[in-house]
C-alpha cells in the first residue's frame, strides 16, 4: 500500500485538474456559455464578456459567486451581466456591493445586521447623492494621506458608477423594447437621446467593425452604432442581435436566445478568428481557474510533506513532490496562457509578479527536492506557492489583471529581462527565507531535524542565497539600464529601486557574514529569515509610500498584512536565538 | 608604530568592516526611502547620498549635528575596504578570479556613480510644434542673463549663476559697462501686486517691472510637484552711480529692458541655458492612447536635427524607450503640454554614462564564475562522497 501511495496521489491530483477543464454545462435552458464567449473591447483590449462579468463582480463584491437577495438562488456571472444589460430592475436587487466601512454604511442609514457586508443597488439608491458629495470631498485629499473612510467612499462611488455605466451597454435602461424600436423609423428617431446616453456612458465597445480585420479602435459601443443608423435598414446587424438577445432574455425565451447567441458567435469567429481564439481560451481560463486549483494542491502538498517528517518519509515525501509538481504544471499553464493572451512577458504588474514569484520558487524547489529528497524543499515550495497565490487573489480584486501597459513600460524586451530577473531575485530570496523557517521550526519545536538534514538545509539556503544575490543584482542593474535608456539616468533613488538595492545588499551581507565566519548555521538561518522582511518591503512596502515611478498597484489592506508578516518573521528570528541546548533537535 | 599600522591594515582589510558598511548602507537607503514622502527625491539625494554625513537639527535650536554616515562617506570607506582587502589579503589565482572580477566591477561602479554625480547635467527642452530650439534649460539651476541687444545680428549675453548673487561683492565683467550688486536674495519667493494690498510696504525696486510688486520670501521646497521661484533685487551701478534697483525673478518671464550709454540691454532671471552646436526643430508630436481608455500607449516627437558644421541634417523620431544620442547628449521623450502642441524632452549630458554598463557586465560575469565554481564543487563532492552529502 505504502509503495503505491505516491502513484495514487498523483493520479488523484491529475483527476482534480482534469475535472476543472470539463466543458461547462449550462445549468438552465439558456446557452450562457456562448454568451460569455462573445468578444468586447474594454480597457484597451478585446476580451470575452465572461471576463467583464467576472472581473466586474470581483471588483464590486470581492468574489465571483453571487447570491440573490433571497439568500438561496445563486446567480452565475453571465446571468448577472445579462440582467445588468437587459433587466436592470432585477440586477438592482442583487446584493452585490461590498461595504466594510461602518461609517460608509451609515451614509445610507444601513447597518451591518447579522454580519451582512453586501448590499443591493436599490438599498443604496437613496444615499447616492450623499455618497457623491463625500467622494468629491475625499478626492480633494491627496491619495497617500486619505483616511479609511475617504478611501472607502471613493471606492464605493467608483463601483456604483461602473455598475451604472454597464447598464447602458446593450440598450438604454429605460425599459423600452429596443428590438421593436429598431424596426420603426419614427421610434428609432425618438429614441436618439437614449442612444446618446449609451454612447456617453457605456465602458464596453460591444460592436466590432463591420469589415473583417478592422482596426481595434474601430470597435464601437452600441450607442455609437445606433446613432450612426438613420433608418431601420442601416442598423448594424450586431446591434440588432444584441437587441434580440435582450428581448429573449426579458421574455424568458431560451428558444429565441440560443440560436441568436450561437449565430453571433459563429459569425464573429469567422471574421475575427485570432481575437475569438483568444476569447475562447480566456473563457476556458476563467472557468477552469487554474490558479485556484493549484492553490488547493499546494496546501495538499504541504500537508503531505509535513506528514512525511513524522511517518513514511519516502512515500509521503514522494507524494508531496508529485502533488507540488502537478500544481506547478498547472500554474505554468496558467502563466503561459496569460502570456499568450496579453502578448507580454510573464510579469507586467503586481498581480503577475505574485504569480511569478510563486512559480519561480516552486521551480527551484522541484530541483532542490530532486537533489535532497527530504521533503523540505517540497514543504517550502508549496508554502510559498500557496502564499503567493493568496496574495495574487487579493490583488485581483481591483479589476482586470491583464491591463494595458503604460507607454514607458511598453517594452517587451525590458519587461522580459529586468522585471523577470528581479522577480526571480525576489522568489529566491523568499525561498531561502522559507527554508530557514523550516530549519528553525523543526529544530526548536520538533525532534525531527537530524544533523544530516540540518546540514543539507544549510547547503540549500547558502546555494539559494548565492542564486538570489545573482538574480537580484542582475535584475536591479537591468532596471538601471532600462532607466538609462528611457530617461537618461542609471540610478534615481526611486523607492522601488532602493528596495531592490536593499535586497542585493542584504544578500551580500549574508554571504560576507558566512565567509567571515561571523555566522554559523543558526545565524545563517536567522539572516535568511530577515531576507523575507527585506523582500516583502521591496515588493509591497515601497508601493505603499505612494511616491516614485513604481507606485502602481497601491493597496491598503496589504499594509496590515505586511505588518503582520514582518512581526511573524521577527518572532521566528527571536525563536532561532533560543539557546541551542533548549532546542528539541540538534542538542549539543 | 608597526603594530598601530598593522591594526589599521587589519581594520580596513577586514570582512567584518565590509559587513558593517553594508548594513549601514542598507539602513541609509531605507531611511532615505522613507524620507522621500516628505523631502522628495531631490532633497533626499542631497541629504543622504551627496554628502558625508546625514545631519539632524536639534529641536528648538538652529544647530545641526551629524547623526549618520551618508553616501559619500560610506562609498569611500567601502572603496578603501575593497581595495585594501584585495591588496593585502587576496592572492591572485584562477580560483579567485570570479571574486576579483566582481569586486573590480563594484569599484568601477562606485567610481562611475561618483563621476555621474559630479558631471551629469540634467536639462530639458520645451518645444512647440514648428519651433526651432538651439539650447536646453536646466531643471534646477538659474542664471541672471544680462544681454546686450544693440547688435541686430546677434546678442551678447553675460550669464551670472543665481547662487553668485548670494555674495555681497558686486559683479563686474568686461562685457558689462555696469556692475551688478545684490540688494536682496531669495532662493524661493512669491510675488503680489502692490495695488492689491491694502497696506503695502515701501517699494524696494526703483526701476523696471518690479516697482509695482511686493516679494514674500518662502522656504526652499524639495517636493517633486512644487517649484522654487528664485528671486532677487539687484542694483546696477555705473561709473556715475546707481542706474536703479531691479526686481528679477523666474516668475517674471519677459526680459526687462534698459538703455545705457546709448545701447540697449535686457535683464532676465531664467533657467540656466546650455547652447547646442546644432538646431532642433519639432516637426510633429503624437500622443496615442489605447482605444477606449486614457492609458497612454506612446508619445513620440519627430524632430529635424541640423548641425552647425553641416554634418547632420536629418529627421529623427524620439519616443518612449528610444532616445536620440547626439553631440554628447541624450534626448528623451519626457512629457507633453498645451494639448499635445508642446513636447518636453529631457536632455542629459553625462560623459561617464557607459561606466555602469561595463562595471555591471564585469560583476555579472564574476558572479557567474564564482557561483558556478561553488555549484560544480558541490556536485563533484556529491559524486565522490554521496553518503556525506545526501541526507
Amino acid at each position: 500500500m505504502k509503495k503505491y501511495l505516491p502513484l495514487a496521489v498523483l493520479v488523484l491530483a491529475l483527476a482534480c485538474v482534469a475535472a476543472t477543464f470539463l466543458p461547462q454545462r449550462n445549468r438552465g435552458a439558456f446557452d450562457l456559455a456562448a454568451f460569455g464567449r462573445l468578444p468586447v473591447l474594454a480597457d484597451g483590449r478585446i476580451k470575452p464578456l465572461d471576463t467583464i462579468a467576472r472581473t466586474g463582480l470581483l471588483m464590486i463584491q470581492g468574489r465571483q459567486r453571487l447570491v440573490a437577495a433571497d439568500g438561496k438562488t445563486s446567480v452565475s456571472p453571465e446571468e448577472w451581466l445579462l440582467d445588468v444589460f437587459y433587466r436592470p430592475e432585477v440586477s438592482d436587487g442583487y446584493p452585490c456591493f461590498r461595504i466594510d466601512n461602518a461609517d460608509v454604511l451609515s451614509l445610507f442609514s444601513l447597518t451591518a445586521a447579522s454580519g451582512q457586508v453586501r448590499f443591493s443597488f436599490s438599498q443604496l439608491q437613496a444615499g447616492l447623492q450623499d455618497l457623491d458629495h463625500q467622494a468629491e470631498l475625499a478626492s480633494a485629499v491627496e491619495a497617500p494621506v486619505r483616511s479609511a473612510f475617504q478611501r472607502a467612499v471613493i471606492e464605493l462611488r467608483d463601483h456604483v458608477e461602473y455598475y451604472q455605466r454597464l447598464k447602458f451597454s446593450a440598450q438604454a435602461p429605460d425599459g423600452a423594447d429596443l428590438f421593436a424600436t429598431l424596426k420603426d423609423a419614427a421610434a428609432l428617431k425618438a429614441a436618439r437621446p437614449g442612444f446618446e446616453a449609451m454612447d456617453t456612458f457605456s465602458p464596453l465597445r460591444l460592436i466590432p467593425p463591420s469589415r473583417a480585420g478592422g482596426r481595434t479602435d474601430e470597435w464601437r459601443n452600441a450607442g455609437r452604432a445606433l446613432l450612426a443608423a438613420s433608418s431601420p435598414a442601416e442598423v448594424d446587424p450586431q446591434v440588432r442581435a444584441y437587441a434580440a438577445l435582450g428581448k429573449a432574455w426579458r421574455g424568458f425565451q431560451p428558444e429565441a436566445f440560443n440560436p441568436v447567441v450561437r449565430a453571433l458567435g459563429d459569425e464573429l469567429t469567422e471574421r475575427f478568428n485570432p481575437a475569438m481564439r483568444r476569447c475562447a481560451l480566456e473563457d476556458l481560463f476563467n472557468r477552469a481557474e487554474p490558479f485556484y486549483t493549484s492553490l488547493v494542491l499546494y496546501v495538499a502538498a504541504f500537508l503531505l510533506a509535513a506528514a512525511s517528517w513524522l511517518k513514511w518519509p519516502d512515500s509521503l515525501g514522494r507524494s508531496a513532490f508529485y502533488v507540488m509538481g502537478v500544481a506547478f504544471a498547472l500554474a505554468t499553464a496558467g502563466i503561459l496562457s496569460r502570456m499568450w493572451l496579453e502578448g507580454r512577458p510573464p510579469v507586467t504588474n503586481l498581480y503577475s509578479s505574485a504569480l511569478f514569484i510563486g512559480w519561480g520558487s516552486v521551480a527551484l524547489c522541484l530541483v532542490l527536492e530532486q537533489i535532497h529528497r527530504n521533503a523540505v524543499a517540497s514543504a517550502a515550495g508549496s508554502l510559498i506557492g500557496f502564499g503567493t497565490l493568496v496574495i495574487a487573489h487579493h490583488l485581483s480584486l481591483s479589476g482586470d489583471t491583464m491591463e494595458m501597459m503604460r507607454a514607458v513600460l511598453d517594452s517587451n524586451f525590458w519587461l522580459s529581462t529586468h522585471v523577470v530577473t528581479v522577480t526571480a531575485g525576489y522568489a529566491s530570496t523568499f525561498l531561502a527565507g522559507f527554508l530557514a523557517i523550516i530549519y528553525i521550526l523543526r529544530g526548536v519545536l520538533t525532534r525531527s531535524l537530524d544533523r544530516a538534514t540540518a546540514d543539507a538545509l544549510t547547503r540549500m539556503v547558502y546555494g539559494i542565497v548565492c542564486f538570489a544575490t545573482f538574480f537580484s543584482f542582475i535584475g536591479t542593474v537591468l532596471g538601471g539600464i532600462w532607466a538609462d535608456q528611457s530617461w537618461g539616468r542609471f540610478w534615481g533613488w526611486d523607492p522601488k529601486e532602493n528596495g531592490a538595492l536593499i535586497i542585493v545588499l542584504w544578500n551580500a551581507v549574508i554571504l560576507h557574514c558566512r565567509w567571515a565566519g561571523i555566522v554559523k548555521q543558526r545565524g545563517l538561518m536567522a539572516l535568511a529569515v530577515f531576507g523575507n522582511i527585506v523582500t516583502s518591503w521591496s515588493w509591497f512596502g515601497t508601493n505603499m509610500l505612494g511616491v516614485g515611478l513604481h507606485s502602481y498597484g497601491f493597496t491598503n489592506a496589504a499594509f496590515y498584512g505586511l505588518i503582520a508578516f514582518v512581526a511573524s518573521q521577527l518572532a521566528l528570528i527571536a525563536l532561532s536565538a533560543v539557546p541551542q541546548d533548549k532546542w528539541r533537535s540538534l542538542r549539543p | 608604530m608597526k603594530s598601530a599600522w598593522s591594526r589599521i591594515v587589519a581594520l580596513f582589510t577586514s570582512l567584518r568592516l565590509t559587513v558593517v558598511l553594508l548594513v549601514l548602507s542598507i539602513l541609509l537607503v531605507f531611511a532615505a526611502t522613507l524620507d522621500q514622502v516628505h523631502l522628495g527625491v531631490w532633497g533626499v539625494q542631497e541629504k543622504y547620498f551627496r554628502s558625508f554625513f546625514v545631519y539632524a537639527r536639534i529641536s528648538g535650536t538652529n544647530v545641526s549635528v551629524p547623526i549618520f554616515p551618508a553616501g559619500y562617506l560610506l562609498g569611500w570607506v567601502l572603496l578603501i575596504n575593497l581595495m585594501a582587502a584585495h591588496f593585502y589579503r587576496f592572492r591572485f589565482g584562477w580560483r579567485k578570479c570570479g571574486i576579483w572580477l566582481t569586486h573590480a566591477g563594484l569599484i568601477l561602479l562606485l567610481i562611475g556613480e561618483g563621476l555621474s554625480g559630479m558631471m551629469q547635467q540634467d536639462n530639458q527642452m520645451r518645444i512647440d510644434v514648428g519651433q526651432t530650439r538651439r539650447y536646453t534649460e536646466s531643471f534646477r539651476e538659474t542664471e541672471l542673463a544680462v544681454t546686450n541687444t544693440a547688435n541686430p545680428g546677434f546678442d551678447e549675453v553675460v550669464s551670472i549663476p543665481f547662487e553668485r548673487l548670494d555674495q555681497p561683492e558686486p559683479i563686474q565683467h568686461p562685457k558689462m559697462p555696469f556692475a551688478v550688486r545684490t540688494v536682496a536674495y531669495y532662493p524661493n519667493a512669491s510675488m503680489r501686486m502692490r495695488s492689491q494690498l491694502s497696506n503695502p510696504p515701501p517699494a524696494v525696486a526703483t526701476a523696471g517691472d518690479g516697482t509695482g510688486m511686493v516679494v514674500q520670501p518662502l522656504p526652499v521646497t524639495y517636493k517633486d510637484n512644487e517649484n522654487n521661484w528664485p528671486t532677487a533685487y539687484i542694483e546696477l551701478v555705473g561709473p556715475e552711480g546707481s542706474l536703479g534697483t531691479y526686481l528679477v525673478s523666474t516668475m517674471l518671464v519677459e526680459p526687462q529692458v534698459l538703455s545705457f550709454q546709448g545701447r540697449s540691454w535686457s535683464l532676465v532671471l531664467r533657467p540656466k541655458r546650455d547652447y547646442l552646436p546644432f538646431a532642433v526643430t519639432l516637426k510633429k508630436f503624437t500622443h496615442d492612447v489605447y482605444p477606449g481608455t486614457d492609458i497612454p500607449k506612446d508619445f513620440a516627437s519627430t524632430i529635424h536635427l541640423k548641425s552647425d558644421d553641416g554634418q547632420a541634417d536629418r529627421e529623427v523620431r524620439i519616443y518612449m524607450n528610444n532616445p536620440l544620442r547626439y553631440g554628447g547628449r541624450a534626448f528623451y521623450q519626457a512629457g507633453y503640454d498645451n494639448n499635445d502642441r508642446t513636447s518636453v524632452l529631457q536632455v542629459v549630458r553625462n560623459p561617464s554614462w557607459q561606466i555602469p554598463y561595463l562595471s555591471c557586465a564585469m560583476i555579472a560575469v564574476g558572479l557567474v564564475i564564482e557561483f558556478s565554481m561553488h555549484l560544480f564543487g558541490f556536485f563533484s563532492r556529491r559524486k565522490t562522497e554521496p553518503e556525506a552529502v545526501m541526507s
